[in-house]
């Protein structure tokens, strides 16, 4: 058997009364690509928080190497050759990629003796592994990928066999992600290990030689890359049969609903944040807008659901002019009065208030209605009655109208937002992110809500990262790169790599 | 990634407010110890002189009826998600609204001339908080900022106001003039004589029952209705409001006109229910108290009837312990009101992580 370079032996850790880890035990062998999947609230990220000192475990022993542990804090784990790429990058964007990478590691009291003995180090580093980072430029001027780049160097830097990568490719696009995927091979190649926390079956597949599948706090499997198929993994993490081929019949495009113009949106440094973008969309059909966050599309849905104005150009919905619209009260209101409902991108902090409890989120920007006032106070009954029938035709768990929304998964907020948005019979529906931080189960029934309305003659606006979403629910996609539709093209014809050449802008 | 609470609710409502007051108290204790006089022998003073015997009750729950007031306001706007410093100067104003009005019509009977001052103290009270809520909404003023600021133009216009206008013809004494009697709002123990029963004579008046009318009508409006829902969407996650089409400007703006109006309550129960004339001092710290009041209650209408009551016998007990006690001066009583609001309120969480602990070993076991 190989040397192991982590071996974890019955971890526990608990929160209160909730046992984020249970009795956990695996072992990574050294220099191999050890993937960690499991659906959010799995204990992954506890799990790897354990590891990099950020908590204790409550009982159970880690071994480095062979040698029993103790990781009191990160600057313990850091001492000990573990290094850690979070999801969210912690870089001072101003910073040059030098200054960045001692920061925090200097050594004696003059700055300047640290960079400069850090830049040949670095020198090395980058020949290496291949990571062609420039020690000089500003970390704020640098891509995402490149970004990602000078953490994974940063943590070299800092002298680390074990690399954990935290959900590395959720903001990359296809051709970032296979550079990335490189450079991990080459450091597999060079000793290093790697553990890679990723919700993403096809990446785990594509780069891993083992994988601990994670459920509810346990393990539920440790298995060779080489011996499972997607499916078996997917049915692991779940727990039950999972079907991830959605039931996609032709589209049936009806009358237009949406017809958008030469939309731009300037912003107040005179950045382009969209840029003529024009599009249309019809009733029974799914437009997907593809393309790496941060490129428009969030703009783009702010201005269609009445939560933004656009600089120029118009929007049409149903021969009603949105964009100038008439009205005393604020647009999103009139926009959803219309019948334009909105499932928007930043769950947590636009569709819903974290702190009020379900019943209260399941009326959020529907509380005008007649149908649930009560004089001058709410009809109370009316208001949880309607919440639990939304907990039951979207099978919300716990099934607790008046729990904290706070408390509940990523999935389960979801479900609530995405039973209220369906429930005002929209006949345009703006989705972002519909299973951003949602569990596989849930990602399940989510699409097929979707797929359901768009059947019964709804149009829907899907904004999304993930591209296979995008592939598996729309009828049309749109790329965005740079605030510009950068391509659009018929589910049929498109595919991962064409799609990430328009995202990347590369045509 | 924040560690959950491990506290149960019942907890985090009663048991740190609790253990907070115990140790302002602790503290204020170490203090009177300091000037050589007994602690203990203190605070039975000050709970005797609070609630031991009737008079002392009756001030008690007068200086409450300010505090359930004040303490609403505060609420009110924290609702919102604002923090409105500013109480002091909105009841300030509101107490110029009251005193217009029954200068210049306290002839009329009083089922006319009260209700007129009441509303006009809700409504001086309210525009004074409006200009501070239109800044914040329009231009982004801080509301913290420009309420503290609002307290001192609020206090420099009532001075100028009082020793050149409204000052009583050939006193020397910056006051007003007696209101006619008929805009006194009656006294308690006036009331309780009518029904026959004899009540000993304090400041408590008709006020009161307005107090607990607000906490009621507070936490209808607040939980209960849609105006109450956008408000603390407002105040909770204003992006989630945006989301839902909610006028943020306008809520913030309404939202600091009620708490100013809330706050001019507090001016009628001083002025139409004690002293019958306004003077410069009348608000004396009642609204800054609210603050307090506010943060110990925890914004919900039942605990700040709690809180109000605290500083209320706070006050009254403080007043008759000075009394008793010459060392003990009016400021240890404001030493002690400041420990309990840096307890209650800047330090709220102070026991919360060795709660936890215990709270661990505990179920543990």
């Amino acid at each position: 058997m190989a040397e192991l370079a982590i071996e974890l032996t019955g971890v526990n850790k608990y929160f209160g009364e909730v046992h984020a880890n249970k009795n956990i035990s695996f072992a990574v062998a050294k220099g191999s690509i050890h993937g960690i999947i499991g659906e959010n609230g799995a204990g992954k990220s506890t799990l790897m928080s354990i590891l990099y000192g950020y908590y204790q475990a409550d009982s159970g022993s880690i071994r480095l190497n062979g040698q029993e542990v103790r990781i009191r804090n990160s600057h313990d784990a850091i001492a000990r050759g573990i290094g850690m790429v979070h999801q969210h990058f912690m870089l001072v964007d101003t910073f040059t990629v030098l200054e960045n990478i001692v920061l925090g590691a200097e050594q004696g009291v003059a700055l300047k003796q640290s960079l400069l003995a850090a830049r040949d180090h670095l020198a090395t580093l980058n020949r290496d592994y291949g990571l062609q980072v420039d020690p000089d430029a500003i970390v704020g001027e640098l891509g995402v990928g490149e970004q990602q780049r000078v953490e994974i160097l940063k943590a070299l830097y800092r002298g680390a066999d074990v690399l954990i990568l935290d959900e590395p490719t959720a903001v990359l696009t296809p051709q970032e992600a296979d550079d990335l995927f490189r450079i991990l091979r080459l450091l597999k190649a060079q000793g290093k290990t790697v553990l890679l926390i990723t919700h993403k079956l096809r990446e785990v597949l594509d780069i891993t030689d083992a994988v601990t599948v994670m459920r509810a706090g346990e393990i539920v499997g440790n298995v060779v890359t080489a011996d499972v198929g997607k499916e078996d993994l997917a049915d692991l993490m779940v727990g039950r049969k999972v079907n991830l081929q959605l039931d996609k019949t032709p589209a049936k495009p009806g009358k237009t609903v949406l017809q958008v113009s030469s939309l731009s949106l300037t912003d107040a440094r005179g950045v382009k944040l969209l840029d003529d973008v024009s599009f249309e969309l019809r009733a029974g059909e799914i437009v997907g807008i593809a393309g790496v966050s941060g490129n428009g599309q969030s703009e783009l849905l702010e201005i269609l659901s009445g939560m933004r104005e656009a600089s120029a150009g118009s929007v049409c919905y149903n021969g009603t002019e949105l964009t100038t619209l008439p009205t005393r009260e604020p647009k999103a209101a009139a926009y959803r009065r219309l019948g334009i409902a909105h499932v928007p991108e930043d769950r947590s902090r636009e569709g819903l208030v974290k702190d009020f409890s379900t019943f209260e989120n399941a009326i959020l920007g529907y509380h005008d209605q007649p149908a649930i006032q009560h004089g001058l106070l709410f009809n109370r009954k009316a208001i949880i009655e309607r919440c639990r029938r939304f907990i039951s035709e979207f099978d919300v768990r716990p099934a607790n109208a008046f729990r904290r929304s706070g408390l509940f998964s990523g999935g389960n907020q979801q479900k609530v937002i995405l039973a209220r948005e369906i429930d005002s019979d929209p006949q345009l529906m703006l989705i972002g992110q519909p299973t951003r931080g949602v569990d596989i189960g849930a990602i399940e029934f989510i699409h097929k809500r979707l797929m359901a309305l768009r059947n019964a003659g709804k149009a829907l606006l899907l904004v999304s990262v993930e591209l296979d979403e995008i592939l598996a629910l729309s009828d049309r996609i749109i790329v965005m790169n740079a605030g510009r539709v950068s391509g659009e093209l018929p589910v049929a014809q498109a595919t991962a790599t064409e799609l990430g050449l328009l995202m990347g802008g590369h045509k | 990634m924040s560690q959950p609470s491990n506290l149960p609710r019942w907890a985090t409502l009663w048991l740190m407010p609790a253990l907070n007051l115990f140790a302002a108290l602790l503290v204020s204790g170490l203090v009177i110890t300091l000037i050589g006089e007994d602690p203990v022998e203190c605070l039975q003073l000050m709970i005797n002189g609070a609630f031991g015997y009737p008079e002392g009750i009756g001030y008690t729950l007068f200086y409450t009826t300010s505090f359930i007031f004040t303490g609403l306001a505060v609420a009110a706007a924290f609702h919102a998600g604002l923090f409105n410093i500013g109480g002091e100067g909105q009841m300030y104003l509101a107490g110029l609204g009251v005193t217009l009005v029954c200068l210049g019509l306290d002839f009329l009977p009083g089922w006319v001339v009260i209700p007129l001052a009441l509303l006009a103290s809700m409504m001086f009270g309210a525009a004074w908080a409006f200009i501070p809520g239109y800044l914040q909404a329009k231009r982004g003023s801080h509301i913290v900022v420009t309420t503290i600021m609002f307290n001192f133009i609020a206090s420099a216009l009532m001075t100028w106001l009082l020793v050149d206008k409204l000052i009583m013809p050939g006193s020397q004494t910056p006051a007003t003039r007696l209101f006619a009697e008929s805009a006194w709002i009656p006294m308690l123990h006036e009331l309780a004589a009518n029904l026959g029963v004899e009540l000993p004579q304090t400041p408590l008046n008709a006020t009161f029952f307005l107090a607990l009318i607000s906490l009621v009508v507070f936490y209808l409006m607040v939980w209960r209705s849609r105006w109450g829902y956008t408000l603390r969407t407002v105040g909770l996650n204003e992006k989630a409001a945006r989301y839902a089409g909610m006028p943020v400007s306008k809520v913030i703006i309404v939202a600091m006109c009620f708490s100013g109006a809330l706050a001019g309550l507090a001016a009628v129960n001083e002025l139409l229910g004690s002293t019958h004339r306004m003077n410069l001092a009348f608000t004396n710290g009642i609204g800054f108290v609210g603050i307090a009041v506010a943060l110990m209650g925890r914004n919900h209408p039942f605990g700040i009837l709690l809180s109000a009551l605290l500083f209320g016998a706070l006050t009254q007990g403080g007043l008759d312990l000075s009394f008793e006690k010459p060392a003990i001066t009016h400021e240890m009583i404001i030493l002690t009101q400041g420990l309990i609001i840096l307890f209650c309120g800047a330090l709220e969480n102070l026991f919360q992580t060795p709660l936890a602990l215990a709270f661990k070993q505990m179920t543990k076991r």
